[in-house]
């Protein structure tokens, strides 16, 4: 009976509710509210400038002020979850599917493929992931697109190692080697038993990187090469604010706490699912 | 150790040449016609034709490839708008001081990030550890430039103490260096902390101890030598973030790096020096690692007889 009583105890606290994982996926879940309701929970138009409130700090009217031009920054904060959670979202999408192809092909056939792939990849890997967002941005042009695609091309060389690493292993597994002699297809192997095999480090990896994408998304926001004014974009609005930083520290201080806040989010969530699917790894 | 240099060191221009052609492709795929261009907004299409014919760019692409290469070897970098010329020289004029930059992050991140790390180690579950851990999750998490904005808002506009911009000694460099430095400390500290962890329950420490050292001992004596291998993998592996980092905070900063050059180069299209720039990152990054390597051999003696 006390036996009982101790397993049970016992795999409850291995069973321990994942703190991270909670925490992030309630931020996330915040973020995604914002991002598809925004416009309705604003309390103002984000563009809607007033001129009485220019510069004004918190109060009762706007909670986090206005900027300078005398539009809500609260408003702006939560229509400007759009950009970033999408521009996120949509690159870490695309560089998985990258990433995954890519390194999938490499792992899985070898030889020559795997060598050209791998090859190009390193040389990728050796320019910052930043300058070559910068790089490209500067020729897809600065806006949601543009960021979208120069953070996806960032992502895209070091994802594909990952798979490629995760690949090679499961390759050599005897149920590949059965799947081969049973004659099935490179196609439906890769498919149904080789990459939902590989999921799990990939889901972590997404998530990990969706955190980074916010904040190469902000910075090249920053730096004007992102999404342009007027839109509120957080890394935008804190480009603008830059002049602001001695007369109006409220400017800078709203949009840089939601940036933080989001990357957390996608951190902890990424943390989290490492804990509870890949303990291993934890060090 | 010098067959391994030089083996290393003859790798850089294969990986550069890898890393040319990459940019090349990219940047001829830039819409917009590259004569017009660098002849200016008023120039006539006899002066355009004329710069078209100056520059190559009437020569096929596999030719204007060939001379792009050969001029790189001998350090001509082709046709920068900016500069009316070969930008090399002031790409190079201004590299010391994103280097001077990368250099004190690196500093500093060993000055904070191992004995942070430590520290929470040994107080593991305690106060100083929950402090120490929480500040790794902040830091992970908050951008670098929005992090020199806000030093930028309290050490030289509210304290009056550091310059807020420019190169003006160095104060200058202690905000940059902070803001840079941020995420790396955080990565080193969590790190540490997690070898130290380990290794306190490995038998060597069991013996230190054992043969009457105190804890303290045993971590300085033994334990420490075994953090500075993963601290130097740490270091290596964001040895992209330093340098893509310094990028951002330069301009932040108005540090005159070469990152700040870079956004220069973006904000006037100029493509040559933006391929220049991004070149020299690479080649920056590439000794850095190599450099990473040898530091490794020298803490890691079981590397230098494998």
């Amino acid at each position: 009976m006390r036996e009982a009583a101790v397993t049970r105890r016992r795999r409850r606290a291995g069973r321990r509710i994942n703190l991270f994982l909670w925490l992030g996926g309630i931020l996330l879940t915040a973020f995604a509210v914002l991002a598809v309701f925004g416009a309705y929970i604003a309390p103002y138009d984000p563009n809607a400038q007033d001129l009485f409130a220019m510069l004004e700090p918190p109060s009762a009217a706007h909670l986090l002020g206005a900027d300078n031009v005398g539009r809500d920054i609260l408003s702006r904060i939560i229509v400007g979850a759009r950009f970033t959670l999408s521009i996120a979202l949509a690159s870490v999408f695309f560089a998985g599917i990258g990433g995954i192809a890519l390194g999938a092909i490499a792992g899985y056939f070898g030889g020559w493929i795997d060598r050209i792939l791998t090859g190009v990849i390193d040389l990728l890997l050796t320019v910052p992931n930043i300058v070559l967002a910068i790089a490209i941005a500067s020729v897809a042009g600065a806006s949601a697109t543009g960021l979208t695609i120069a953070i996806t091309a960032s992502f895209i060389p070091p994802l594909a190692r990952l798979v490629r690493g995760r690949v090679i292993e499961l390759v050599q597994e005897d149920f590949i080697a059965a799947a081969i002699t049973v004659g099935m297809g490179h196609t439906r192997i890769l498919l149904r038993h080789i990459l939902p095999n590989a999921a799990t480090v990939i889901i972590i990896e997404l998530s990990l990187n969706a955190g980074q994408a916010v904040l190469i998304g902000s910075a090249l926001g920053f730096l004007g090469l992102g999404v342009q004014p007027p839109a509120p974009e957080w890394g935008t609005m804190l480009g603008a604010s830059r002049e602001y930083l001695t007369v109006a520290p409220h400017l800078v201080i709203a949009p840089g706490v939601a940036i933080s806040l989001l990357v957390l989010a996608f951190n902890a969530f990424g943390d989290g699912l490492r804990d509870v699917f890949d303990p291993a790894s934890n060090s | 150790m010098f067959g391994f240099l030089a083996r290393r060191f003859a790798t850089i221009p294969f990986v550069v040449l890898g890393v040319v052609t990459i940019l090349f492709i990219i940047f001829k795929s830039v819409p917009g016609d590259e004569a017009t261009f660098v002849a200016g907004a008023t120039a006539t299409q006899a002066e355009i034709e004329a710069v078209r014919v100056q520059l190559g760019l009437d020569r096929p692409l596999i030719e204007q490839y060939l001379r792009h290469v050969s001029g790189l070897a001998v350090g001509d970098f082709g046709y920068s708008t900016t500069f009316r010329g070969n930008p090399l020289p002031h790409i190079l004029n201004r590299l010391p001081a994103t280097l001077a930059l990368a250099a004190a992050a690196i500093g500093l991140t060993i000055l904070i990030g191992i004995p942070a790390g430590v520290v929470a180690a040994a107080y593991r579950n305690r106060l100083p550890d929950y402090v120490i851990s929480l500040s790794v999750v902040g830091l992970l998490a908050v951008p670098n430039f929005w992090l020199g904005m806000l030093l930028i808002a309290w050490l030289s506009v509210d304290l009056g103490l550091l310059p807020s911009f420019g190169a003006s000694g160095p104060a200058s460099l202690v905000i940059p260096t902070l803001a840079l430095a941020a995420r790396l400390i955080a990565l080193v500290a969590r790190m540490t902390r997690g070898v130290v962890i380990e290794e306190l329950r490995k038998d060597y420490v069991r013996t230190a101890r054992a043969k009457g050292l105190s804890q303290g001992l045993a971590l300085r004596r033994h334990v420490l030598r075994n953090v500075m291998i993963p601290t130097v993998t740490v270091i290596g592996l964001q040895a992209g973030y330093l340098l893509g980092g310094s990028v951002v905070i330069e301009r932040l900063c108005a540090w005159p790096g070469i990152g700040d050059l870079l956004l220069t180069a973006v904000s006037v299209r100029d493509y040559t020096l933006v391929q220049g720039i991004v070149l020299i990152f690479v080649v920056s990054f590439l000794v850095i690692n190599i450099a990473v390597e040898v530091i490794y051999r020298f803490v890691n003696p079981r590397l230098r007889y494998a």
